[in-house]
């Protein structure tokens, strides 16, 4: 089995300095809509000066490198356990080169490990067989501030008269972007997940995370209700930087799953403006990156 | 826009209102989660007894702090195995979370400004008016950009904090914020979050 670990340290070092072209381009349009010289207009200038500073010197775009989070799907004979060998050799690397902030805290202890490893879960794999002959490892960074204003809620929610339908839904996703104001960075993306537990449900709301920018959900009644939340949050006028403004929410994704017929969870992430996530595809010998 | 250099008079800070943009130069030093905690333990509550180097740290920061800034960033920072520090990214951090420490940090060591970003509550906005110092929002996740302003890294406190949590002293030149919380009472944070939600309450009564 080949050694990725220096392609891997590329994911990585894509990932941190290099934003997705579509998150550019949404960032782009929506300076237009923002007042001339307004605090609004001038943070998202700022934004985009940062995310060509970061492009051109591969320094990190936010130095909130995040948790980092890999999904990796593998055709049959590649082993889990040597890939996620690889994944913990690029990322304490990545951290020696300073694509990565030393971002892994022994929560009981407060000790900052210093090489982004923690124990098995930092970073984050998730490993999927795949049918297909390729192997694809995604890396999406999520930064401290705006998972902090990620938003469970449990319906019925009375304080919002939220009740157990797509209805109490969209109530609930509104509910959580106004309590996040500008503290998760905004203008932000929403992933949001309905049904589930508690822990499959949060882990959906940011899977969701990895679809590009603009693709709606096949059902279309959640593609409707993806344009209307977004549509609607921009209407809170909280703004770039909770600053006030036009530009709040860039997009929302949602998903569904199975639920308890007791339980009916929806989970909001919400992902800063520096919505980073790369892949990378091993096709034969050849190593791409999206 | 407003060019101020650090240290700042009580009157430079009167005179400053939510919205003025400014442009920050001079000295100042990073502290977020773990040094608000430490501060306030050691040096104004007294509840943990000062251990190691702490009350050295605590005259160096005295004088750095006095009329100077706090700023809620944890820098990625190379030149560690060498001690030759220059930070590479360094953008705000969310400041909310310092709310139960900032407005005493402020009054203790006379500290005339915060940088972060999402700004602050009730309890730093009485401490604003009462140090006087004012919240300086920063452009969060800009952080290559805002790293450009920092000239020189004069030295770090507290490095077994962990690099992010840190104290850094640094030089600024030109680092570009927006005054959202002022000596006067304004916040233009429950401004927002005020017309924000009567937005939302319209909102949610509308059918489906």
């Amino acid at each position: 089995m080949r050694d990725l670990t220096n392609e891997i340290l590329e994911l990585i070092r894509r990932t941190s300095s290099s934003l997705p072209p579509d998150v550019e381009k949404r960032l782009r349009e929506s300076i237009e809509k923002e007042e001339p010289g307004s605090a609004a207009r001038g943070a998202l200038e700022t934004i985009l000066k940062n995310i060509d500073l970061s492009r051109a010197n591969s320094t990190p775009i936010c130095q909130d490198t995040g948790t980092p989070i890999f999904y990796v799907h593998y055709p049959l004979g590649w082993s889990t356990i040597k890939l996620k060998a690889q994944i913990r050799a690029a990322m304490a690397e990545a951290t020696k080169r300073s694509y990565m902030r030393p971002n892994a805290v022994d929560a009981i202890y407060d000790k900052n490990t210093g090489n982004n490893l923690g124990g098995d879960d930092f970073p984050y794999v998730h490993f999927e067989e795949t049918e297909s002959d390729d192997l694809t490892i995604e890396l999406m960074l999520k930064g401290g501030g705006c998972e902090n204003v990620g938003r469970q809620y449990s319906l019925p929610d009375n304080s919002v008269g939220a009740g157990r339908d797509l209805a109490g839904v969209r109530k609930v996703v509104l509910d959580a972007v106004q309590k996040a104001q500008g503290q998760g960075c905004a203008p932000g993306i929403l992933g949001v997940a309905i049904g589930g537990d508690r822990g499959s449900s949060y882990i959906k709301s940011k899977e969701v995370l990895f679809s590009e920018m603009g693709t709606r959900n096949e059902d279309p009644k959640l593609a409707e209700l993806e344009e209307r939340l977004t549509s609607e949050a921009n209407q809170m006028g909280i703004g770039p930087m909770g600053f006030g403004g036009k530009t709040t929410v860039l997009d929302t994704k949602i998903t569904g799953l199975s639920r308890l017929p007791a339980s009916y969870f929806v989970s909001v992430s919400y992902m800063c403006w520096a919505y980073r996530r790369r892949k990378m595809t091993v096709k034969g010998g050849e190593v791409t990156y999206d | 826009m407003k060019q101020i250099t650090t240290p700042i008079t009580d009157e430079i800070i009167r005179d400053l209102k939510v919205g003025d943009a400014v442009s920050l130069s001079g000295m100042m030093v990073t502290g977020r989660d773990a040094a608000h905690k430490w501060m306030i333990e050691t040096f104004i509550k007294k509840t943990r007894p000062p251990q190691g180097d702490d009350l050295q740290v605590y005259e160096e920061l005295k004088k750095l702090l006095a009329g100077s800034v706090i700023y809620h960033c944890g820098p990625v920072v190379t030149g560690l195995d060498t001690k030759e520090y220059k930070i590479i990214a360094a953008g705000p951090t969310t400041s909310i979370r310092e709310e139960p420490y900032q407005a005493d940090v402020m009054k203790h060591f006379n500290v005339k400004g915060v940088i972060g970003k999402g700004g602050m509550g009730a309890k730093t906005l009485k401490g604003c008016e009462e140090t006087p110092g004012v919240y300086f929002h920063a452009i969060g996740g800009a952080a290559s950009f805002l790293a450009q302003t920092v000239k020189k890294v004069h030295g770090v406190f507290k490095l077994d904090f962990g690099v992010p949590e840190a104290m850094w002293v640094i030089e600024v030149k030109d680092f570009p914020v927006v005054v959202t919380m002022d000596s006067h009472g304004g916040s233009q944070h429950s401004v927002i979050d005020d017309s924000s939600k009567k937005v939302l309450d319209d909102l949610l009564a509308q059918p489906y």
